[in-house]
């Protein structure tokens, strides 16, 4: 009995230290942020992030453009991709022959394996001159009246990044809402087949709302993925530090910037400033998420989903 | 509440077999139900009942492999021609199921769910159709009150009386019931058992049990399944006291099953 229960311990401290140990990186991690921005942080403050010009020479520094750069690449991305992989989950669990799910699935989840600089290529190369020569000259016809879609058009764009932004999240969201889709009982399908709905009915009135916590769940886990993607997005958003209404403008990212400009920082106060960047890129992807929780947590009040529903 | 009033019977199933792939587990049964009665379905595990109950409004389409021959007919409509409308079926013939399966909404919605869907009252109505269904299921007075919350936090009993409200709001004519009871304890089935006695006022009731003293109790006519065949087919207390096959009789005394 002695040695069992010292293996207790042993087992117990070992766990307790892993369970510890991301706590613990997470903090040494905002500490090292903090303390890598701190010349920054003393000269602007707060005011880093309503600052608008972003010139290392003048050492004049502001992150607003980048922010705004950085939710609205993720937003583009999740406009396309949240309808496109929910439509696909609930095709291939409630519609497709039994043939067609695994391989369907199993090449989407496929393109989460391709990294990013391949992703940036194949932007660069073949999503961008098509989107320039026949895209989004019709977008501008179509809906033209929009300020989203004015102006001239160069091709790199934050509708560019955010469209292969929407492809590269487009694989976890799907696979995420496929399986939670997949867990909804049968007795619920049941429930509103047998009250006379139709397939479709049954599917969008009694089995997507009681998978709704997890297909949010789906959706935040492509939203952090594309608030932090840098690679294929600095290849093709035309990294230029403004705030334009059209998305057919270049933009920029708060982890484009990084990456493009860390290597090159020879002043303190330019690396401090990348530094800031990145811990406000931080504090934003955390803010995102905990407002996405919050929003889990009020839709599903009261209202368990997933097991709880026999 | 019921359009159909016409004479004959409320389900006539005629010559009706059924296959899972290559499975045969239905032979030629041919049955006929009186409106406004209650028909028990017993008989063994494997035996074919909850096959046969779920054929009538074909929940039983949903199985890869399934098909059927024979015709069974419900008040008037060839439940299994292709041409037939099955959200017309499904609205005309409601189901409970062994397990309560409340959708994660709340009471009120779980109720409005079929009238919603198949747009049978304008949304004013709406009200008055849930208290009435809930009334009939017997739920009201323990619900009136939170009728905004979720259908998930009731007990078992409770959750299955709302289920047999919700097949209530497609104003049914026909209501099968397969194994409702099996999930609940003795006196949420005592209630559902009572319900039952109430519904058959209004409404043809099928239900298929494990339970023999729930047959005896709650049903007019008996029908008694083995391997796939109708065995016997009687008055309750006929097929309990003189059932005319030695195989029900072996079945109903307990000697095998």
């Amino acid at each position: 009995m002695e040695g069992r229960s010292a293996g207790d311990v042993i087992f117990k401290i070992a766990l307790t230290g892993a369970a510890l140990s991301v706590p613990t990186l997470l903090g040494f991690l905002v500490f090292e942020l903090w303390a890598g921005s701190r010349l920054a942080i003393a000269k602007y403050g707060l005011g880093f992030v309503t600052g608008t010009t972003w010139d290392p020479v003048a050492e004049d520094f502001g992150a607003l453009p980048l922010i705004f750069g950085t939710l609205v690449s993720a937003s583009i991305a999740l406009a396309i991709a949240v309808p496109l992989s929910l439509g696909v989950a609930i095709y291939l669990t409630e519609f497709s022959p039994k043939w067609l799910r695994q391989p369907v699935a199993f090449l989407i989840e496929l393109l989460a394996a391709i990294p990013s600089v391949v992703y940036g290529l194949w932007g660069i190369f073949v999503l961008v001159p098509v989107l320039k020569s026949t895209v989004f000259p019709f977008l501008r016809d179509t809906l033209g009246f929009l300020p989203f879609f004015q102006g001239p058009i160069y091709g790199n764009s934050m509708l560019a990044a955010g469209i292969i932004l929407a492809i590269m999240v487009m694989p976890y969201i799907m696979s995420v809402s496929r399986e939670v889709l997949n867990a909804v009982p049968a007795s619920q399908r049941e429930a509103a087949m047998g009250l006379g709905a139709t397939r479709w009915e049954a599917a969008w009135t009694a089995v997507v709302p009681y998978a709704r916590s997890g297909i949010i769940g789906a959706v935040i886990l492509g939203l952090g993925r594309a608030l932090g993607e840098t690679m294929a997005v600095t290849m093709l958003i035309g990294n230029r530090n403004e705030i334009a209404a059209s998305l057919f403008a270049p933009g920029y990212t708060m982890a484009a910037v990084i990456a493009n400009e860390f290597s090159e920082a020879t002043t303190d106060m330019h690396f401090a400033a990348l530094t800031y960047v990145a811990l406000v890129l931080f504090a934003v992807t955390v803010l995102v998420n905990a407002m996405a929780r919050l929003l889990i947590w009020r839709v599903g009040r009261g209202k368990p989903s997933g097991g709880q529903g026999a | 509440m019921t359009e159909a009033s016409g004479s004959g019977p409320a389900i006539e199933a005629r010559g009706f077999s059924f296959w899972y792939g290559p499975r045969q587990a239905l032979f030629g049964i041919d049955l006929a139900v009186a409106r406004r009665t209650v028909t028990a379905i017993i008989g063994p595990s494997g035996c074919g009942k909850s096959t046969f109950l779920r054929s009538i409004n074909r929940m039983n389409d949903l199985v890869p492999g399934a098909r059927y021959q024979g015709s069974i007919g419900v008040e008037g409509m060839a439940a299994l021609d292709r041409g037939t409308d099955m959200v017309t079926l499904r609205r005309r013939v409601g189901m409970v199921f062994q397990r309560p399966n409340p959708f994660p909404k709340s009471i009120f919605d779980n109720v409005a769910y079929g009238a919603k869907l198949n747009a049978l009252v304008s949304k004013r109505e709406l009200p008055d159709l849930v208290e009435q269904c809930l009334r009939q299921a017997a739920l009201w007075d323990e619900v009136k009150d939170r009728l905004a919350q979720p259908a998930t936090g009731l007990s078992g009993g409770q959750q299955q009386r709302l289920c047999i409200a919700r097949a209530l709001g497609n104003r049914p004519d026909v209501l099968l019931m397969d194994e409702p009871c099996s999930a609940l304890d003795p006196i949420a089935t005592q209630r559902i058992e009572e319900l039952i006695f109430e519904l058959k006022r209004q409404y043809t009731i099928v239900i298929v049990t494990h339970n023999m003293q729930q047959a005896a109790r709650v049903s007019d006519m008996t029908a008694f399944f083995e391997a796939g065949r109708l065995v016997e087919f009687g008055v309750t207390t006929q097929i309990f006291t003189a059932p005319k096959e030695t195989r029900t009789e072996a079945y109903i005394t307990g000697r095998f099953g």
